[in-house]
């Protein structure tokens, strides 16, 4: 690259830049690569083995990597750093053609699915646990992406829907149905009474708030051990029957009954079917509120609060109402999940179930419900892909196991969406009516919502 | 004159030790168009928004009537049920719209009360039923109606935020006006709009004052506007009343020039 008279991209000031960023890299690794502690066998515990050479490889390829950045990427001086327009698969997502027939496309393979050639237990069990996490995320979007709360304590009421369940069937032999509606009333009960206190919070303070909600309801759950099982949690709960015909191999099983040969396949497959039903229920009713009132209320509270109130919309109930029938649909997958697992503990909902239903409600896109289904099987999915990644040990050592790195990975992938998609995959949004045409809008005119 | 719209009696708005709006009294008639006035920091916005409740004065009465007199008592309403029962709409002095939503979204979250109605709260609007759909369809006649009347509606589709400065105040005029208010109180309309624009919103408000049986109050800094639109003009400064008159008699008024010129020390 020829260097112009500019000082900023003549050769000197380059290998100054290489070599900041090289002293930089030296501090960071110094701690990480150049010095291993070892346990020592004897007394004194820990010694220290130095790596210099590891530590000067890792430099080195900082500083190489860096000067090739700067010779041939950089942007250029006087070279407008230019606003990439969306590529064309996010754009591509956020109109509403194309999101007319992917939406069918990805339902009818959803239906086909367990009936693929390679969908055996293992496969059909992550359709499963994706589908949930679709539903999970459908649920938090009325939360943060329309009503713009930011809510990190969803879990809660994952939670509350599963011990619903589990408790209503173990007390009183109340079946999956009977059950269903009851834990997503319960869920959306507990969504009020979260609503209610952070009505006047906003921002980082709503976030601490719900976080805080979410770790209590699992404490809860951890030390009422007379009524909810405390960590041993709840087992034997009753699987959900089809229709009142078990899955079992008895006579009056599902498959004596529908002629069938017993296969434990069966059950899996008609779980599979359950959780697709509930999803494509959410969907449907979720995409309906949000051409509702209730749904430009939401999102009109997320955009201008207070012109809100000036137009006479009852901000209180507005929150209110996004709070509870988030939580709803929490506790619609939270039974699902008990009815599932046939046992419920408080592992199950820790915080990072919350943070990963909140990753893919990010990632998806605020307002775009098919984003939701993208991201989610990036994130529920890909980190399943790790672990498949045996051949992986071949290359670093057998010690090596790639799902450990699920979390460094998790963090790359966070870092890079936000530099290149700050929004989410699918940042615009559609209007709820339209006049002449349909139009959408850019992520830069929608606000965030400040709470 | 007939029995006021609105009626503001001995109005005081304390922030602690200063006192922003000192026992101010005046009244508004329907159908015409009342100006408040005065310096900068004369407890105009703060009288305004007493008014529409997004303040509880310290005391006084601010009493709405309506058609069928029935009393509101303003200052011990909630904001949004002032806007809600009460039917008192306003502008926000810094433009408040909803940004990423479209022209006609922001007009139809204005009629958000009768919609949620229509709709039995959420559930008959789940299934789209025939009361739901008509109510819809109205809504947006209504708003396309607004649309004509201010001159946005080829913008219809395209968000609030992308619509220039002079179409995002008309905007928020003809959104208070799909609230069916029977008091429309403006916080600066002019603030910002070019000459020939303040002419348009001259225009606007002379025929939604003629037009829609509505009363309106004011805030303005640009005497051009107030002068020539007003009915009634009422002079804050320093938190109380010095003036309250037609356009002419405040002009001569030696209090009003006193207040915004100064005397001449003799």
């Amino acid at each position: 690259m020829s260097s112009t008279g500019h000082s900023s991209s003549s050769l000197p000031a380059m290998i100054k830049r290489s070599l900041i960023a090289t002293v930089i890299a030296f501090l960071l690794f110094l701690p990480t690569l150049g010095i291993k502690t070892s346990a020592s066998g004897g007394v004194d515990g820990l010694f220290l083995t130095y790596r210099w050479m590891l530590l000067g490889v890792g430099c080195g390829l900082i500083f190489v990597g860096r000067m090739a950045y700067e010779l041939f990427w950089a942007p250029k001086d006087g070279e407008q750093k230019s606003i990439k327009a969306p590529s064309s698969l996010a754009r591509a997502l956020g109109s509403s053609k194309v999101a007319k027939t992917v939406g069918p496309v990805l339902l009818v393979f959803a239906i086909a699915f367990p009936f693929l050639p390679f969908s055996d237990r293992y496969i059909l069990d992550l359709g499963i646990l994706i589908i949930t996490y679709v539903m999970l995320g459908w649920g938090l979007q009325i939360v943060v992406g329309l009503a713009g709360l930011l809510d990190l304590g969803y879990v809660a009421f994952y939670a509350v829907g599963a011990y619903s369940y589990a408790l209503l069937s173990i007390h009183f032999g109340f079946g999956f149905w009977m059950c269903l509606p009851l834990a997503g009333l319960l869920a959306a009960t507990w969504g009020i009474v979260l609503g209610f206190p952070v009505l006047r919070l906003r921002g980082d303070y709503l976030a601490i708030v719900t976080l805080a909600f979410g770790e209590i309801i699992r404490v809860v759950l951890l030390n009422w051990r007379s009524f909810t099982g405390g960590s041993n949690g709840l087992s034997d709960i009753p699987r959900p029957s089809f229709f009142g015909i078990p899955f079992n191999q008895s006579e009056h099983g599902f498959a004596a009954t529908f002629g069938l040969e017993y296969s434990s396949m069966q059950r899996i497959v008609f779980l599979y079917f359950l959780i697709l039903a509930l999803a494509v229920f959410t969907f449907f009713v979720t995409a309906r509120l949000r051409r509702l009132p209730i749904g430009r209320a939401w999102e009109a509270l997320r955009e201008d609060e207070i012109a809100c109130r000036s137009l006479g919309v009852n901000t209180v109930n507005t929150k209110l109402s996004a709070f509870a029938i988030g939580a709803m649909f929490g506790g619609f997958a939270g039974s699902f999940f008990a009815a599932k697992q046939a046992f419920v503990s408080p592992e199950s909902f820790n915080f990072m179930e919350s943070a990963t239903i909140l990753a893919i409600v990010v990632l998806g896109g605020m307002s775009s419900q098919l984003g939701v289904v993208f991201s989610a099987i990036v994130m529920v999915g890909g980190v399943e892909l790790l672990r498949q990644l045996q051949f992986l040990k071949s290359v670093f050592g057998n010690d090596f196991d790639p799902s450990q790195l699920r979390l460094l990975l998790f963090g790359l992938a966070m870092v890079l969406m936000m530099l290149w998609r700050p929004r989410g995959l699918v940042s615009t949004r559609m209007p709820t009516v339209f006049l002449k045409d349909k139009k959408t809008v850019s992520a830069a005119m929608i606000s965030q919502g400040r709470g | 004159m007939s029995q006021p719209l609105l009626s503001v009696n001995q109005l005081t708005m304390r922030f602690g030790g200063l006192t922003a709006v000192d026992a101010v009294s005046f009244d508004v008639y329907r159908n015409h168009i009342t100006a408040v006035i005065g310096p900068n920091g004369a407890g105009k916005t703060t009288a305004f928004n007493c008014i529409t409740g997004f303040y509880k004065p310290t005391s006084g009465d601010i009493v709405l009537i309506h058609k069928d007199d029935t009393e509101y008592k303003l200052q011990e309403m909630e904001d949004f049920r002032i806007s809600q029962t009460a039917k008192v709409a306003r502008t926000f002095q810094n433009i408040r719209l909803f940004g990423g939503m479209t022209v006609l979204e922001n007009l139809m979250i204005a009629q958000h009360n009768r919609l949620m109605k229509a709709s039995a709260f959420t559930i008959g609007g789940i299934f789209n039923t025939p009361t739901y759909q008509r109510a819809q369809e109205a809504a947006k006649k209504k708003a396309l109606a607004w649309m004509d009347r201010v001159g946005i509606t080829d913008r219809a589709d395209d968000p609030a935020a992308s619509l220039p400065y002079g179409a995002q105040r008309k905007l928020e005029i003809a959104r208070a006006m799909c609230t069916d208010p029977v008091l429309l109180c403006l916080d600066e309309p002019a603030a910002g709009l070019n000459p020939k624009e303040s002419e348009e919103l001259n225009a606007l408000l002379r025929s939604i004052r003629d037009h829609d049986d509505v009363g309106i109050l004011l805030i303005e800094h640009d005497m051009s506007v107030v002068m020539e639109i007003s009915d009634h003009i009422i002079v804050l400064d320093y938190g109380r009343k010095i003036s309250d008159g037609t356009a002419t008699e405040v002009r001569n008024d030696p209090a009003v020039i006193k207040a915004y010129l100064g005397v001449v020390e003799e």
